[in-house]
């Protein structure tokens, strides 16, 4: 990724933030310029708490070579607390602990790097509440 | 008083045991637990370096300091193992945390002494009245080469303080460093793992300054080591902070708290400061705190702190660290350790 495009999706990417519509309450993560749901373009600005649970996942055995060293690793669609769905991985855990509906919290860890020499692209991943 | 108003403290999950390291050398592995007083030590994800860990000790200063990231004039992050040579690490921490973008920033290094230098500072400026927060951080996933004995306890952690003037959970009375230049550890730029000077890292280095600043510090504030309920040191082995102690007239009972070194290893950065969160997980209203780090090249920083009446309100606001040592832990043999560790030679892009 460049780093342009890196930078720009910061606030998402860092901080998760959403967007709430004005005038239906949809939130919307990440942002649009329209609302699916009422058509509405007002929206404000909200911060995905961090709490969430699994849905579906899948195991990667066989990675893209950038992730190679992570395989296997677990792929999940995560619906955070407040509706929105994002796909990220969950780790520090073994494929077979993961379960429908687990609950997760999003840690800040590295995502990848475009080999040695770029920079590194951290955001946020899933990982199991244990209590 | 201007002191914590926040901590936090986080080690990632990823554990190797000491006696799976000697016996890949050929070392004995009863020897070399009974050396270094060390059962295993911590060892980062392959998605965890100084900057994430960082961050997860940060969000729990703040969840403890319950006060909004914005406020926060200053971040400092001590390491030597920032991800970039050239990139701050603090950076990425303010954007992930919501600090800023009004507030100063700063990487330190200094060995395994920058966190404490980090925490000075931060303490200073609110201190001098500059502004209302400013967070230290020590942090570090440091690297000992294969087959030396520091590979045996370089690990990974670090822990994070929030100081201020209000709502303080522990006041900083005192503060005192001895700094002096002595060469018994470094490494140069584009070398991977550091060089030391073997035996000499420890009278000349680790025993004189902790002394020097442990004695300045008791004879500044005109405390003696019995006032004290908690005692801190760098803890590069299981063995140094307890002979450390002894030197300067401390109980073993008043060190074992903050002892975290047989189950986390060496921290770097991250090590006192982690003792310090361990301390303050348990620590009641009026206890002193004692504590002295240490970092190669070399100095000690030490601080004298005393719990307040807010420390028991905050302890439960975010997970103690020794709770996090002890749950999910994750062991790796010395193959996956090796990998987790980059310490073999992979082809491009990895
Ligand atoms: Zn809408």
């Amino acid at each position: 990724m460049k780093s342009p495009q890196y930078t720009r999706e910061i606030p998402q990417r860092y901080r998760l933030e959403a967007q709430k519509c004005k005038q239906c309450g949809k939130i919307h993560f990440p942002p649009r310029l329209i609302c699916d749901a009422c058509q509405s373009r007002d929206f404000e600005d909200v911060h995905l708490a961090g709490k969430g649970r699994v849905l579906t996942w899948t195991v990667i055995h066989v990675a893209p070579a950038k992730f190679d060293l992570e395989a296997p690793y677990v792929i999940a669609i995560v619906e955070m607390e407040e509706g929105v769905r994002l796909t990220c991985q969950v780790v520090d855990c073994n494929p077979e602990e993961l379960a429908l509906n687990a609950p997760v919290e999003m840690v800040f860890r590295r995502i990848q790097e475009d080999g040695q020499a770029d920079i590194i692209q951290y955001g946020h991943k899933a990982v199991l509440q244990r209590e | 008083m201007a002191g914590i108003v926040g901590y936090g403290a986080y080690v990632p999950c990823y554990r190797i045991k000491a006696e799976d390291i000697a016996r890949q050398w050929g070392g004995d592995p009863g020897a070399v637990k009974r050396g270094l007083l060390l059962e295993e030590k911590t060892v980062p994800g392959l998605d965890e370096d100084t900057i994430t860990i960082s961050v997860q000790a940060t969000r729990y200063a703040l969840q403890r300091a319950g006060i909004s990231p914005a406020e926060i004039g200053a971040a400092y992050i001590g390491s030597e193992s920032h991800p970039y040579a050239v990139k701050p690490s603090g950076t990425v921490l303010i954007d992930a945390l919501g600090i800023g973008p009004e507030v100063h920033v700063a990487d330190y290094e200094f060995a395994c002494k920058a966190g404490t230098e980090a925490m000075f500072v931060a303490w200073s400026h609110v201190q001098a009245g500059h502004m209302k927060y400013a967070l230290g951080i020590g942090a570090d996933t440091s690297q000992g080469a294969p087959g030396d004995a520091l590979e045996y306890t370089a690990s990974a952690g670090g822990a994070a303080f929030i100081m201020g003037k209000e709502n303080v959970a522990a006041e900083i009375l005192e503060t005192y460093s001895f700094t002096t230049d002595t060469a018994d550890f470094w490494r140069k730029e584009h070398e991977y793992y550091p060089q030391h000077a073997g035996r000499f890292t420890g009278e000349p280095a680790y025993f004189r300054h902790i002394e020097g600043a442990g004695r300045g510090i008791l004879e500044k504030s005109g405390r003696k080591p019995e006032d004290f309920a908690y005692v801190v040191f760098h803890m590069p082995n299981g063995k140094f902070p307890l002979r450390a102690g002894k030197l300067l007239g401390f109980r073993k009972e008043q060190i074992e708290e903050g002892w975290l070194v047989n189950i986390m290893g060496n921290t770097y950065s991250g090590s006192s400061p982690t003792g310090l969160a361990a301390i303050l997980d348990v620590a009641k209203p009026g206890d002193l705190i004692f504590m002295v780090s240490f970092g190669s090249g070399a100095g000690s920083d030490a601080f004298i702190f005393q719990a307040t009446k807010r420390l028991p309100e905050i302890q439960s606001k975010a997970p103690g660290i020794r709770a996090i040592l002890g749950e999910n832990r994750r062991y790796l043999d010395y193959g996956q350790y090796a990998k987790y560790r980059r310490k073999i030679i992979f082809n491009s892009p990895v």
